[in-house]
């Protein structure tokens, strides 16, 4: 599967009649969603701020996923040479820093309400700080390395670098104070939130994911398209 | 012509990049400078009240200790790569992980261990126990030591691009939050006499660690810059 992908013709030939379909169903899922975050009960200590939840929680997932993805990408790009892997990274990376903003910013709304401040130097807080640090330093070493194919690869290596040592951070900086509450919904003994709640959390966990991915595959072919225009462009100057 | 074995051969690596990490451009000076003057700029910004000095005194010197190891690894590779020096290292006996293990190691005998030596004068100047001093330099030494290996991985990353010292830093900075946490942490809990051997612990972790992990990334990162 992941070699067949690695022609881009063939990646765009196979995505490309997927991406409406990802998209009506994102937008329906999302609009559902929506509905649910409204008509859902209020919590009974955090009333109205609760829905801040419903955004906040499926953009902290996205912002560590999307550096996983990250991460998955390279290997492949590193390893096996995988021409598309790079570009998927590529395409990947700004999302993945403008969802860690966005968990961080309905995070501080949430904040200031429930805790009585905008931001506290709290382990998972500061763990996703560093998370978007990340984002910005792998988004800077491809914007810094002028030759292609030099970049990717320096960026694949930090990628996983820092894939190998983000556990190791979190853990550092969870051990150095906590204040943010432990996890409630992937649990192993099932999940502590009350279910007129999960629903539209699920609901707009799966919306947004949807969406994502046909947000990165959009990204990836446009990449395509892009490296293809290089091409050409040398070409023609070159003779 | 016979090859020279592994072991003379990484001697002789060492001595040369040690005696050019002494001599070039200043050597070790330029790092001290700067770890004694941003020792001095905390002070003047935050106000000559002891009592505040004394109890940030761990943190703020593990900081400076930080970005002065910085300063001075922004050149690890760079001379050797634009002087194709790496370009006949690469015909000799030793793999490229080697050479790059090599040349953080000399970069830490001569800068990393002199800031070490410093950190517990620096400490003690701003106001903490001079008991503190001996495992202040045992945390300081082992916290160097990952602060070279890790920052060699940015240097080597960022070989060849434009403002790669500004780059270097965003990208080796996130890698220098375990140490930071855990070497100062442990000055405070030695400060009120809680055991530090657990940060201890984990500081020698997080050096051996990188020890294992930081020449494969630098030999891949230097191969994809020579190629």
């Amino acid at each position: 599967m992941i070699n067949f992908l690695a022609n881009p013709e063939r990646f765009t030939r196979v995505t490309a009649p997927l991406r409406p379909w990802l998209v009506g169903l994102g937008l329906a899922l999302m609009a559902w969603g929506l509905y649910l975050c409204f008509a859902s009960p209020e919590d009974y200590q955090q009333g109205d701020t609760v829905r801040i939840m419903y955004i906040h929680v499926p953009f902290a997932y996205l912002s560590m996923a999307l550096y996983a993805a990250i991460g998955i990408a390279s290997f492949f790009g590193l390893i096996f040479r995988h021409a598309l892997a790079d570009a998927a990274a590529k395409a990947i990376a700004p999302v993945g820093a403008v969802f860690t903003v966005i968990a961080l910013l309905t995070g501080s709304l949430w904040g200031k309400p429930m805790w009585g401040t905008w931001w506290e130097w709290d382990g998972r807080m500061t763990s996703v700080l560093v998370l978007l640090l990340f984002y910005i330093g792998y988004i800077a070493i491809h914007n810094a390395i002028e030759d292609e194919q030099r970049a990717a690869r320096s960026a694949a290596i930090l990628a996983l670098v820092g894939l190998i040592n983000l556990p190791i951070i979190k853990f550092s900086v969870e051990w150095w104070n906590t204040l943010h509450q432990g996890a409630s919904v992937f649990r192993a003994d099932g999940p502590t939130i009350a279910p007129a709640m999960l629903w539209p959390l699920f609901v707009m966990i799966a919306a947004t994911h949807i969406l994502t991915a046909w947000l990165i595959l959009v990204r990836i072919d446009s990449e395509i398209l892009a490296r293809k225009y290089r091409a050409l462009r040398a070409r023609l100057s070159y003779n | 012509m016979s090859h020279p074995s592994l072991l003379s051969a990484s001697l002789a690596l060492l001595k040369r990049d040690l005696s050019m990490t002494l001599t070039r451009g200043g050597g070790p000076l330029l790092a001290v400078g700067f770890f004694i003057t941003l020792m001095a700029m905390i002070p003047l910004s935050l106000g000559p009240d002891s009592s505040l000095l004394s109890r940030i005194a761990p943190g703020v010197t593990w900081l400076c200790l930080a970005l002065s190891t910085l300063l001075s690894l922004e050149r690890l590779f760079e001379r050797d790569y634009d002087d194709a020096v790496f370009d006949v290292l690469r015909l000799g006996p030793l793999p490229l992980e080697l050479v790059a293990l090599l040349k953080c190691l000399s970069q830490w005998l001569g800068t990393g261990l002199i800031l070490s030596l410093l950190t517990p004068l620096i400490m003690i100047i701003l106001g903490a126990e001079p008991s503190l001093a001996l495992i202040s330099l045992v945390a300081a030494l082992l916290g160097s030591l990952s602060f070279a290996l890790i920052g060699g991985i940015g240097a080597s990353l960022a070989l060849g691009a434009r403002k790669g010292g500004v780059l270097m830093a965003l990208l080796v900075l996130p890698f220098y939050v375990p140490p930071v946490i855990f070497g100062a942490g442990l000055m405070q809990a030695a400060q009120i006499s809680a055991s530090p051997l657990q940060a201890l612990s984990f500081l020698a972790a997080y050096a051996l660690f990188a020890l294992a992990l930081a020449p494969i990334a630098m030999g891949a990162a230097l191969r994809s810059a020579l190629n």
